[in-house]
């Protein structure tokens, strides 16, 4: 499969140019990404990055897991998310925490998100912070995944918290499901997130967590949030906002003005490009053996105070 | 009633028997690179619909107006329906909302 990944980017500049080179000759290492003036910007390979332990902290994301899938495309989801949990943990500054955004399961089983749930447990983080995707979403709602999931007690799928001096919000974008439409947060939700932010300073570093892309990546494959610009209006007047999104299976990323939005690579299996040629619809890619693990990967995300970049390094779980 | 009357009676008989047997045989529509194939089908009051999903991603079959939904269909999982009254129904995946298909329900 040709790389795909950061097409997203607009124009190259000579910088991004040098970078790409860079990581043709890393063969799919990852890169680390800073956002500045609007435009992101690769700053260093992984390993010639700056260390986080000089200011700030970092946090991993992942996604996508789809625990309960076994067809070709991935027969071993479980042994994927493993390997990223020993990556995630042999890091040599360990994550303030874990993010996972959503797709938990694959088809909203208790069995599966039991199991997610036990395997979440083997990172060595004091918290994972979980919002849930449309395959957590089947059959009952909500009501199996929060069951195991349920952030903080309060039976609803989103929240907020606060991070040495950074404000994060997760949401809920898998509910509201009507024919020939995106899917949407719902008004209680964009109510509640106007609530939220309303005693945040507009200097703070904001983090979203939400599934689905909070910009519309492809409109008839359902890769957009109907309201997204209602929320993205809540969070304009801070000065850094990052946006994390799952549920496409590849990074793809958005800067608006002080809103950097990213989609993270999922561990169980690929999704096809919009316009890819040989696939009109996003279902499971089957790549040749050995290929997988290039495709699947983590994200870790370097908060550092004073700074309105969150740098982001998207690293294969085979690299 | 003639000898003749009789026959065409009869046959009369035997045809209403074929178009209620045809009304009962099931109407399948695969459900495939996500979408529904045939798209739109016609069928009698009675007739039984079953959709199998062929992808190895997860679809559901609702109705528009809420009158029925399946639970999350696996890959080869099936769902079945039963049309009682006249009508167009329009249906859609609830996990992803552009795949859509109508079932029209029309007496023979």
């Amino acid at each position: 499969m040709k790389d795909f990944r950061h097409e997203e980017e607009g124009p190259a500049s000579p910088d991004r140019r040098k970078a790409l080179g860079c990581l043709a000759a890393w063969s799919g290492a990852a890169v680390v990404w800073s956002i500045a003036g609007g435009v992101p910007r690769t700053v260093g390979a992984m390993g010639t990055g700056k260390s986080a332990a000089t200011s700030g902290f970092t946090f991993v994301q992942i996604s996508d897991t789809h625990i309960g899938f076994n067809k070709p495309a991935n027969p071993d989801v479980v042994g994927s998310l493993r390997r990223a949990i020993g990556e995630i943990n042999a890091l040599p500054s360990a994550p303030a925490f874990v993010v996972h955004t959503g797709d938990v399961s694959h088809l909203s089983k208790p069995e599966e998100f039991g199991q997610a749930k036990e395997l979440l447990a083997e990172i060595r983080v004091d918290h994972r912070h979980i919002v849930p995707g449309e395959h957590d979403a089947l059959d009952d709602g909500l009501t199996g995944y929060l069951r195991q999931f349920d952030h903080d007690g309060r039976n609803r799928p989103y929240f907020s918290f606060d991070q040495n001096g950074a404000h994060f919000v997760g949401l809920s974008n898998v509910l509201n499901f009507k024919a020939k439409t995106l899917s949407s947060f719902g008004d209680d939700q964009i109510a509640w997130l106007r609530n939220d932010l309303r005693g945040v300073s507009h200097s703070t570093p904001i983090v979203v967590m939400a599934h689905i892309p909070m910009w519309t990546v492809y409109e008839p494959w359902g890769w957009g949030t109907a309201d997204s610009e209602a929320a993205l209006a809540l969070l304009k007047p801070f000065g850094s906002v990052t946006v994390l999104n799952g549920h496409v299976h590849q990074v793809l990323q958005k800067v608006e003005g002080n809103v950097a939005l990213h989609t993270a690579m999922s561990l169980a299996y690929p999704l096809p490009t919009p316009g890819q040629a040989g696939f009109g619809e996003p279902g499971p890619v089957t790549v040749p053996a050995g290929q997988l693990g290039r495709l699947l990967g983590t994200r870790q995300v370097q908060v550092v105070r004073g700074r309105h970049a969150l740098a982001t390094i998207d690293t294969p779980i085979e690299h | 009633m003639t000898r003749r009357g009789m026959r065409a009676l009869g046959a009369a008989a035997l045809l209403a028997l074929s178009a209620t047997l045809s009304a009962a045989e099931p109407v399948t529509i695969d459900i495939a690179k996500f979408a529904f194939g045939p798209k739109e089908v016609t069928i009698a009051p009675g007739t039984t619909v079953v959709w199998v999903n062929h992808d190895e991603t997860p679809h559901t079959v609702a109705a528009s107006d809420h009158s029925f939904v399946s639970k999350a269909l696996d890959t080869d999982d099936r769902y079945e329906h039963t049309f009682a009254g006249e009508g167009d129904i329009p249906y859609f995946c609830t996990v992803h909302p552009f795949m859509t298909g109508v079932v029209h329900v029309r007496k023979p």
